[in-house]
């Protein structure tokens, strides 16, 4: 961080990006654990995951607050004010990734009620992947390193395509035996989530290019999800 | 920001003279008579020396950057040099929780530029946070687990203390993943070991509901049936005896065997053994042994072991009509035993991971010649078990070469070994 004329400012815009990369920390670790409650069958996990969404909630505000106090105190300007801002459309992007995580756990205890059923590879792949791109946009964030939250923002094309699959394999597994519409629906929201999560982290890395060097990223990211436009004739195998 | 910080130092330094200056010109104008304006210097004076005052305040202190205060290095230089010498990661936090110190693994953890940054910044863990707010000085550390899913999955225990003597909260990392990819593998075992002898179990009972039910009476398909049952059972039998040998093995890995052995009778007798297969497979076994070969240190059921699962997979993945070919020699007080077939040789991205046990290059051709899976996991852990080497070299479309490299006996060793 560069040095302010005014130490009490530097110590405030300190304390507010050590509040995001918690924040960053929590939502990372949130969605570790939601992931894997649901691959190792654990409520007990999921449960800790739904109850300690309130700290992510908890520090949102918190951050708010530091960064509403030095807006309004301090006037930041440059690149102070792009960090400050920064830092509150971080918190709530990483917020959001949060209750995504709530959300899966939720249905993790659901799903581990039901019969265990072989979950699809592409589920944990797609997961893996997108912890690795919310991993490397953090530290993009943690080191001011604008090529790295490019290169998250240009990656999420393939986690787009890992949903376009796993999208084609649950409504076949729902075509062939309905008895699994239950669970491969909850499936299909959890993939969802996670493809979500996967859209907030490239919401991140803009906001992280931004505030490292004052440019935006082109408006026309590259997407690949086509489920909206996606069907499965029935019958078909 | 140096420029700036002077010039408000600079305007600070003139308000005084300034307000004197302003004083001066009121007394002036007042000895000339000119009341009014006289008063509007007073009111400017008065309001210089109050700003000159406010500048020189004590609270305004802080606000103007000094410079950088040093930070008094908190470990004395050997305490310093010891950490760094430590293959854990250690990290050091001020009262702030910011970083004032990482040994070298740390750093490769958290990057060489640490210094100064806050904990949460360096180590995003929300429970490294939590120990580190909630762990209070001299009191005992929390210990926590925590894994690092991406991008290689990582499994670590973290130890946070906090110093009775001084501000200072130590940060110690412990790598488990190791002893969780084993726990891992473990359990990885026991399924896949449950996988293959379900596969034999559940055609034998297949075939005996078939024999009770509508083939009760059919004399060719009983026969036929019981044909294939056999087949089975003995696949199943000869699972379950390389599983409870590659247990008896693995308990014996870390004793080192003494006995002297002479290699040559012990493959002669594992070829003898396999000679039957080899003319039904129709295939040519020779033996070459140099002159004066050396003894080995060896356990001779267990050497004898190891050379029939080589060559039995030589005759089995070899070229029918073709030739095993097993050399023995010696070089650099090492004894080698070469296993040559001629088959079609085996891809080069299969070959580290050949003696995985249920490793099989083509599951289907596996089966049908009968493998286990575990034959080459059992040689593996019997030349490891006698301090030797396995060297596996392929050639597509000429063949595989299996080579174990084991120490010869020596008068010396044995004398070593008797010792301890």
């Amino acid at each position: 961080m560069t040095e302010h004329t005014v130490r009490a400012f530097g110590e405030k815009l300190e304390a507010l990006t050590t509040s995001v990369a918690q924040v960053g920390g929590l939502a990372e670790a949130q969605l570790a654990d939601a992931l894997e409650a649901i691959s190792r069958r654990d409520t007990a996990k999921a449960e800790a995951v739904i109850a300690s969404d309130r700290r992510i909630d908890q520090l949102q505000y918190q951050i708010e607050d530091q960064a509403l106090k030095l807006l309004a105190l301090r006037q930041p300007m440059a690149v102070d004010l792009r960090e400050t801002l920064a830092a509150l459309k971080m918190a709530s992007e990483l917020e959001r990734i949060g209750d995504l995580a709530k959300n899966i756990a939720k249905r993790a205890i659901v799903l581990n009620r039901e019969q265990p059923i072989r979950l699809t590879q592409s589920l944990a792949r797609m997961g893996r992947q997108v912890l690795a791109q919310l991993k490397q946009v953090l530290d993009a964030y943690a080191r001011r390193d604008a090529a790295s939250a490019q290169a998250v923002w240009k990656q999420d094309g393939e986690i787009d395509e890992i949903y376009n699959s796993l999208f084609r394999e649950l409504l076949t597994y729902m075509m062939e035996d309905p008895r699994t519409i239950g669970l491969c629906t909850h499936l299909l929201f959890v993939a969802k989530n996670i493809e979500r999560a996967g859209d907030h982290c490239t919401n991140v890395a803009e906001t992280v290019y931004h505030m490292v060097s004052g440019d935006h990223l082109a408006p026309d990211r590259p997407k690949a999800d086509v489920t909206s436009e996606t069907s499965v004739p029935y019958g078909h195998q | 920001m140096t420029q700036s910080r002077f010039r408000w130092k600079t305007a600070r330094d003139w308000l005084w003279p300034f307000a004197l200056g302003l004083a001066a010109a009121g007394v002036w104008l007042w000895w000339r008579g000119a009341h009014e304006h006289s008063a509007v210097l007073g009111v400017a004076f008065l309001t210089a020396v109050l700003a000159a005052f406010a500048g020189n305040r004590a609270w305004q202190q802080h606000l103007i950057e000094a410079e950088t205060p040093a930070v008094p290095d908190p470990l004395p230089e050997v305490a310093r040099e010891m950490f760094e010498r430590l293959p854990d990661p250690v990290l050091l936090l001020d009262e702030s929780r910011r970083a004032v110190f990482a040994n070298a693994a740390m750093r490769a953890v958290v990057g060489a530029d640490y210094s100064r940054k806050p904990l949460s910044v360096l180590l995003r863990e929300p429970s490294i946070q939590q120990a580190v707010e909630t762990v209070s000085p001299g009191e005992i550390p929390a210990t926590i687990e925590f894994a690092t899913p991406v991008p290689i999955e990582r499994h670590f225990q973290a130890y946070v203390s906090r110093s009775a003597l001084a501000p200072l909260t130590i940060v110690l990392l412990h790598d488990l993943t190791a002893i969780k990819r084993t726990e891992q593998m473990r359990a990885d075992f026991v399924a896949n070991a449950s996988h293959e002898l379900r596969t034999p179990l559940a055609a034998v009972s297949g075939f005996i509901d078939t024999l009770r039910g509508h083939a009760r009476d059919d004399e060719q398909a009983r026969e036929q049936f019981l044909g294939i049952m056999s087949v089975e059972a003995q696949r199943m039998r000869r699972l379950i005896e390389d599983l409870l040998s590659l247990t008896r093995i693995e308990l014996n890995e870390h004793v080192p065997p003494s006995a002297k052995v002479d290699l040559e009778p012990v493959v002669r007798s594992a070829a003898a053994a396999l000679a039957p297969l080899a003319q039904s497979e129709n295939v040519t076994l020779e033996i070459s042994v140099e002159q004066d070969l050396p003894s080995v240190v060896g356990d001779s059921d267990e050497l004898t072991q190891l050379f029939q699962n080589l060559i039995h997979n030589a005759i089995k993945y070899g070229r029918s009509g073709g030739h095993v070919r097993v050399s023995l020699a010696a070089k650099d007080g090492m004894v080698s035993v070469a296993v040559r077939d001629e088959g079609e040789g085996i891809p080069r991205e299969a070959i580290p991971r050949l003696t995985e046990r249920f490793y099989r290059v083509d599951v289907k051709r596996s089966r049908e010649k009968g493998g286990t899976g575990l034959g080459l996991a059992i040689v593996k852990h019997i030349v490891n078990r006698h301090n030797g080497r396995l060297q596996i070299e392929s050639e597509a479309g000429v063949g595989s070469t299996f080579t174990v490299i084991l120490p010869a006996f020596s008068k010396a060793g044995a004398a070593v070994t008797e010792v301890l």
